[in-house]
């Protein structure tokens, strides 16, 4: 594999990410629990979609092969997604929304202040402004943790089910292959580790705040990083790519 | 405990720094960190502001429109409070 | 204060193109009526959300996803503004909600009908923000002050929705047939109801006549509705497309277009709950609010709990 093959991988892998969980945040809009929140969600939504696309046009000129960002979220099966199966998932109910995306801000936020120092500048440009969209992301979304798991009995169960449900799906967030190997030796990918640890500090933190328990000892899935998904993601693609399949030559 | 939409608060919006607040509208939300966060996600979607007072409506006291006499025209006729009451030599030029 | 004496007083400020304020003395049917409309409005905003929601998991480019995203969340603010805008005349947000998922308040009509295709997406920006922003310009200058104030922030965020509805009738309008064809059958589907928006005939219109009075309204139905379609058949024709109405006609005297009405019965039986979507909405919007009952009392135990804490500490 060259280096600018493992680019283009790299930069699919976390634009994928972004693309699918702001595709699942997406359908809260108008749904919310309150209208405060259902704008502020909407916000986070709105960044993490403004990421992928920023992430998708990299990976397309990276690619070289003349498509555009639309053809890479719009044209490829789920066999060629990488994005994290935790963002996948349905959103449930509210609390499992927010647990979600807590343990996902949370990994963006630390993941993103090491991609900052990428030695390729658009990566790096591109966390640099994802890390300050991504800190309001975490103080919101681990505030609301915090409200979950200290405010009613049935809100603190709702949360902590949603994390026992969600741990499983944590462990491929750090998962490195020969993609990650070639590209940290050149500088530009991170290395998860060094994230892995400082996430672990501050979901044990957050969650103790909390009174929520961490989930010790589970098996995890595995699969995205070869382009294995749950059963969602083809009906999340059937969904989001139905009219540029069914207008091939339209342009929109 | 009966559902509700949680108290009011007011929001104001500083535009730049050095700049006073200013009132730009309410909103609801169930404590501090909420309210500070939502009128972040409110009322600054297209960069208005950059920095925020969320004070609860229930704290701010509001005179009446029977005021208005009382308050405000006793300080209609106090000229000398404005600068222009008084005459300055040419000689001195600007103060 | 006498009543007449305070009477005077709100009279003048009408008189005077002046804002009538909060704490400032009103009568009740002034109150009454702001009440109604704000509210209608807000709901309106509030409800308008899910029609234009429903496309954009369906979006067909990341630009037309963000673009629709940013808009459906505008009208959440704007329901969120028009509702705090009501407060102000004593009347609680959660009754509001009461009224608008007991199906005891109103909202405008238009969005009772469904978003069929993506085309639909641009006749809604395109139609329905271009009417509604009619109305709102208007309402800029009501007189009552929280109202006025809400519109004026509304319009500046309006500016967009209009033209990315028509950017989306460009996009189509201009693009493959099958996407002309599209863009031609939204416009078949919204025109009418496009219409009813600006509400009855004069003539049968009863809340009309105090609006004006009290400067809550400052054009009547009727004027509102020649002006759209001034306004609007320029557009049409730029696109290429047509306007599904026969009568349709340069009327040099008026120097405007001649037109034929909507029909009006089936606007009456979209407002009294039989338009093709009623239902959905209503079922949608108590949806949210019940399943989001046990996250508005997890924050407010948990805000309980808290400000406890504060006190101790």
């Amino acid at each position: 594999m060259t280096v600018n093959d493992a680019l283009f991988q790299y930069t699919l892998r976390l634009g994928d990410t972004n693309l699918i969980l702001g595709q699942r945040l997406s359908e809260w809009t108008g749904h919310g629990p309150f209208l405060e929140e259902d704008l502020a969600l909407t916000n986070i939504t709105l960044d993490i979609t403004g990421t992928a696309k920023s992430l998708l046009e990299y990976a397309a000129l990276v690619e070289g092969k003349s498509r555009t960002a639309d053809d890479l979220a719009y044209l490829r099966n789920d066999r060629h997604y990488f994005n994290a199966q935790i963002t996948e998932l349905p959103n449930g109910d509210y609390a499992r929304t927010i647990v979600r995306q807590a343990i996902i801000d949370c990994f963006d936020f630390y993941f993103y202040t090491e991609l900052a120092k990428s030695k390729d500048e658009t990566l790096a440009g591109i966390a640099q402004k994802s890390i300050k969209e991504v800190t309001y992301h975490l103080r919101h979304t681990a505030s609301w943790v915090e409200r979950f798991g200290d405010g009613t009995e049935e809100s603190h169960n709702k949360a902590q089910t949603a994390l026992n449900e969600l741990w499983q799906y944590t462990g491929e967030l750090f998962e490195m292959n020969e993609i990650d190997e070639i590209l940290i030796k050149e500088g530009i990918a991170v290395d998860l580790n060094l994230v892995k640890a400082k996430w672990e500090q501050y979901m044990t933190d957050l969650l103790q705040k909390s009174t929520l328990v961490k989930p010790e000892n589970v098996f995890m899935q595995t699969g995205s990083r070869k382009g294995i998904h749950t059963e969602y993601l083809a009906f999340i693609l059937a969904e989001m790519q139905a009219l540029p399949r069914m207008y091939p030559d339209a342009k929109w | 405990m009966s559902d509700n939409q949680g108290p009011v608060w007011e929001i104001f919006l500083q535009k730049k720094a050095g700049q006073p607040f200013v009132h730009c509208g309410s909103l609801h939300a169930y404590d501090k960190e909420m309210a500070l966060q939502n009128a972040r996600d409110l009322y600054t979607r297209r960069g208005e502001g950059i920095s925020i007072w969320a004070v609860p409506s229930n704290a701010i006291i509001a005179s009446s429109p029977e005021d208005i006499g009382p308050f405000f025209e006793p300080s209609n006729d106090k000229v000398y409070r404005h600068p222009t009451f008084y005459q300055i030599p040419d000689a001195i030029g600007h103060m | 204060m006498e009543i007449n004496k305070f009477e005077e007083v709100f009279e003048g400020k009408l008189a005077k193109n002046e804002m009538v304020e909060p704490k400032d003395w009103m009568p009740e049917n002034y109150r009454k009526h702001l009440i109604r409309q704000i509210s209608q409005h807000a709901h309106s905003e509030i409800v308008g959300m899910l029609p234009e929601g429903n496309w954009i998991t369906r979006a067909p480019s990341l630009r037309a996803k963000v673009v629709l995203l940013a808009k459906v969340q505008d009208e959440g603010g704007h329901g969120l503004y028009l509702y705090t805008a009501a407060e102000t005349l004593g009347i609680s947000r959660d009754e509001l909600l009461t009224n608008l998922h007991t199906g005891k308040a109103k909202y405008s009509s238009i969005f009772n009908y469904p978003t069929l295709t993506w085309a639909d997406i641009g006749a809604v920006g395109w139609l329905v923000d271009g009417a509604a922003i009619m109305n709102q310009v208007m309402l800029q200058r009501a007189s009552y002050g929280p109202y006025a104030r809400a519109m004026v922030r509304i319009c500046k965020e309006e500016s967009f929705h209009q033209r990315q509805g028509f950017e989306i009738m460009t996009h189509l309008a201009f693009g493959t047939a099958d996407q002309k064809a599209m863009a031609q059958d939204a416009l078949n589907r919204w025109w009418y109801p496009t219409m009813m928006m600006f509400g009855p005939p004069d003539a049968d219109s009863p809340n009309s006549e105090n609006a004006v009075k009290w400067r809550i309204k400052r054009e009547t139905n009727d004027q509102l509705r020649q002006k759209f379609v001034n306004q609007t058949v320029p557009q049409v024709e730029y696109l290429g497309l047509t306007v599904p109405d026969v009568n349709l006609k340069w009327n040099e005297a008026k120097k405007g277009y001649d037109f034929s009405e909507p029909n009006w019965v089936e606007f009456k039986n979209v407002i009294s709950g039989n338009g093709p979507c009623n239902k959905e909405r209503l079922a949608a919007r108590n949806k949210a609010h019940d399943e989001g009952a046990w996250v508005r009392e997890a924050a407010q135990v948990f805000a309980k709990k808290r400000s406890e804490v504060y006190a101790a500490a």
